[in-house]
């Protein structure tokens, strides 16, 4: 078993996340045997990950900054075998979730994730939830410092915090370590940039108040340098700042976001700088030994320089195109020469985005073991990434990437596309995502179209809330009810990578099911015809604009 | 309805009656002589007293009774304890024996509030500078 490159739970950790399962059990039998009330308990279960879906509980697992290694991924394979139905599904937060767990079943599963020092504590409820992270953190070539350190300590002082486990609603945190953003910062509650200053200090741009969901905003700099060991004082603040101020008499003017519009940045950045100014000095702020503890455990692996032009490689691309085309679209260039980070595909064509079964996650695991560290990262866009791959072995990874079905070359392509679980399994869904992604990716599965296409995200949310970040989509699909028929609206223009975040624009009525794939055939055809060198679609949409879009899709008025 | 507190105190004293919405840090003189200060939970969801709470101990430096009343429920106590709450006023059959439990549920915090526990990471640089001694 290799050792792991990341943070490791000692034994304050493991108490902890055992205390709280027992706590949880208790919570359950009380519950069971009548004693509290479905209301009382409520929001007791969502903090531990457990949800009331259409059909069945769902737990939702966190994976803490996305990291796992493949004994943890092992784990998650046996419990989806052993209490769900023998598979999980990806989220866009880097979560994994089961769809039919049973209510007196959840306490066992608890203690079998805990085994593994995993947990599903604050993944729903009005809580600070799972911090996520850069995807390639800790191997990208553009990396200023691991953002992963300061998700885990923001992981373990958001854990249980006393004061704030009853916020007006749920409060999400990301943190980028990379100037090229790839944990879409600008749309979190609170986003962490870190960046190196012109003394060459690095320190945390803090940005407040971005989110999607139904009023979509894009959140604002409420301090441009934070010293690193003063995050947990300014985070506090914040937090305390919205506590105190934040709305409760509507659930949908609830989020700090509405907060920041409300009263307008310079006044929450003056409420925020007022309390900070009053605790940081106090015991939130951080001991270097504290920090380096933590770093420590990040250590990247002890990878040593390799070849870059390696014959078989170079055979296997002239051979096979698929091989050629996955080199381009899902391999990503690595720090330490030789190297490179995968991804790995769970968007095969047709297939629901983000599912992998009990047999897949083993395969995974396997292929962590045996060529990349023992680790496996889960990314925001619901694919699985292999951080640390020696470019020698990327035959051997694709391979056995394709005998599971993750091997399709269509990473940031038309057919990568998010989308939420939708009516299918969710109870607040106005509309299904799941079929209108499939019959998306199962019309483009042509890789050689899909690379000719080149980069375009589609991203689908069966109902207002959001969950698959169409606000940000380069095309943008929300499933709407209207008078018991489900319809789609699209938008244009969206985008959240690089720091070129935007919300898309409405293209125009919303359109029956049927009609999607037409239309987004109908875009892509627009794009195709006006593109200049080098445009991707959403370069050539914010050139010429919505309108030949527009006449393409609902032909000329 | 059950009123629970550590060290009883004798009916007539000062006391505040604190809506959640109240800004504690502009009470001024009305905090002077006050023994007893009662927080409401309007719904035990409505989370604003922990924060009025930790800023009164805290910022503040109330050392008197602070009592959690209204929606107050077993599952909060351990949250309610390390704000600084000592007395709570609730109706749920089992709170008392609840409360004594409520301080050894959880062996570790990560938060340092004016509880006096000391956090895992105060005990872990404690750990390896007496392995380092």
């Amino acid at each position: 078993m290799p050792d792991t490159h990341f943070y490791r739970y000692d034994d304050y950790d493991r108490a902890l996340v055992r205390e709280r399962v027992e706590q949880f059990r208790d919570q359950v039998r009380r519950r069971i045997a009548g004693e509290l009330t479905e209301e009382q308990f409520k929001p007791l279960r969502l903090t531990n990950g457990l949800y009331l879906q259409l059909h069945a509980y769902m737990l939702r697992i966190a994976i803490p900054y996305g990291t796992l290694s493949s004994r943890q991924l092992r784990k998650l394979a046996e419990i989806a075998r052993k209490y769900d139905r023998g598979y999980g599904h990806f989220t866009t937060r880097q979560n994994l979730q089961l769809n039919w767990i049973k209510l007196e079943d959840a306490p066992d599963a608890l203690a079998m994730l805990a085994e593994v020092d995993m947990h599903a504590m604050q993944t729903s409820g009005n809580v600070i939830r799972n911090v996520t992270a850069d995807h390639f953190a800790g191997a990208a070539v553009d990396e200023i410092e691991d953002p992963r350190i300061w998700c885990e300590i923001v992981r373990q002082w958001s854990t249980l915090h006393p004061e704030f486990s009853f916020l007006p609603r749920k409060f999400k945190i990301a943190i980028t370590g990379s100037p090229n953003d790839r944990a879409a910062v600008r749309v979190h509650d609170i986003g962490l940039r870190l960046w190196r200053n012109e003394q060459g200090e690095v320190g945390f741009e803090v940005i407040v108040g971005g989110g999607l969901g139904r009023t979509p905003m894009i959140g604002k700099t409420l301090r441009a340098f934070l010293p690193k060991d003063e995050l947990l004082a300014y985070l506090e603040a914040t937090l305390r700042v919205y506590n105190r101020y934040g709305r409760r008499d509507n659930l949908y003017k609830a989020r700090i976001k509405i907060l920041v519009h409300e009263i307008g940045a310079e006044k929450m950045r003056e409420e925020v700088e007022a309390e900070y100014a009053a605790t940081r000095h106090s015991a939130l702020k951080l001991a270097p030994e504290a920090i380096d503890a933590i770093a420590r455990q990040f250590a990247p692996p002890p990878l040593r320089p390799k070849r870059t032009r390696v014959p078989e490689v170079e055979a296997l691309k002239l051979e096979n195109r698929a091989f050629a085309l996955w080199l381009k679209s899902n391999v990503a260039p690595h720090r330490v020469v030789g190297h490179a980070i995968v991804t790995a595909s769970l968007k095969p064509a047709g297939a629901p985005p983000g599912d992998a079964s009990a047999v897949q996650m083993e395969g995974v695991a396997d292929i962590a073991e045996a060529y990349s560290q023992g680790e496996v990262r889960v990314s925001h866009e619901q694919n699985l990434v292999f951080p640390h791959v020696a470019i020698e072995a990327l035959p051997a990874v694709y391979r056995a990437l394709e005998r599971l079905g993750f091997a399709e070359a269509n990473v940031g392509k038309i057919t990568d596309i998010i989308a939420c679980p939708g009516l299918d399994y969710c109870a607040l869904a106005n509309a299904r995502s799941i079929p209108v992604a499939q019959s998306i990716s199962t019309h483009f599965a042509s890789l050689a179209r899909q690379h000719d296409i080149g980069d375009l995200k589609i991203k689908i949310s069966g109902c207002i809330n959001a969950c698959g970040h169409h606000h940000v989509g380069h095309i943008g699909i929300l499933g709407v009810d209207k008078n018991g028929l489900e319809l789609y609206q699209i938008s244009l223009g969206g985008d959240v990578d690089f720091g070129n975040t935007a919300l898309g624009a409405i293209l125009g009525p919303a359109i029956e099911a049927d009609k999607v794939v037409e239309a987004v055939d109908a875009l892509v055809a627009t794009y195709l015809d006006a593109r200049a060198e080098g445009e991707r679609f959403v370069d050539t949409y914010r050139r010429i604009g919505a309108q030949p879009f527009k006449e393409r899709v609902y032909g000329n008025p | 309805m059950e009123i629970l507190k550590e060290e009883p105190l004798p009916p007539e004293v000062p006391t505040l009656v604190l809506p959640n919405t109240e800004d504690v840090m502009k009470l001024g003189d009305r905090l002077d002589g006050v023994r007893l200060i009662i927080l409401d939970f309007p719904k035990f969801t409505d989370g604003r007293a922990y924060t009025q709470a930790r800023l009164l101990r805290e910022r503040l430096g109330y050392s008197g009774e602070l009592r959690a009343s209204g929606a107050v429920f077993i599952d909060q106590l351990p949250f309610l304890l390390r704000c600084g709450f000592d007395s709570f006023a609730s109706a749920e059959r089992g709170f008392g024996e609840a409360l004594a439990k409520a301080r050894t549920l959880f062996s570790v915090v990560y938060q340092p509030t004016g509880d006096g526990r000391a956090t895992a990471n105060e005990l872990r640089l404690a750990r390896r500078s007496a392995v380092a001694a």
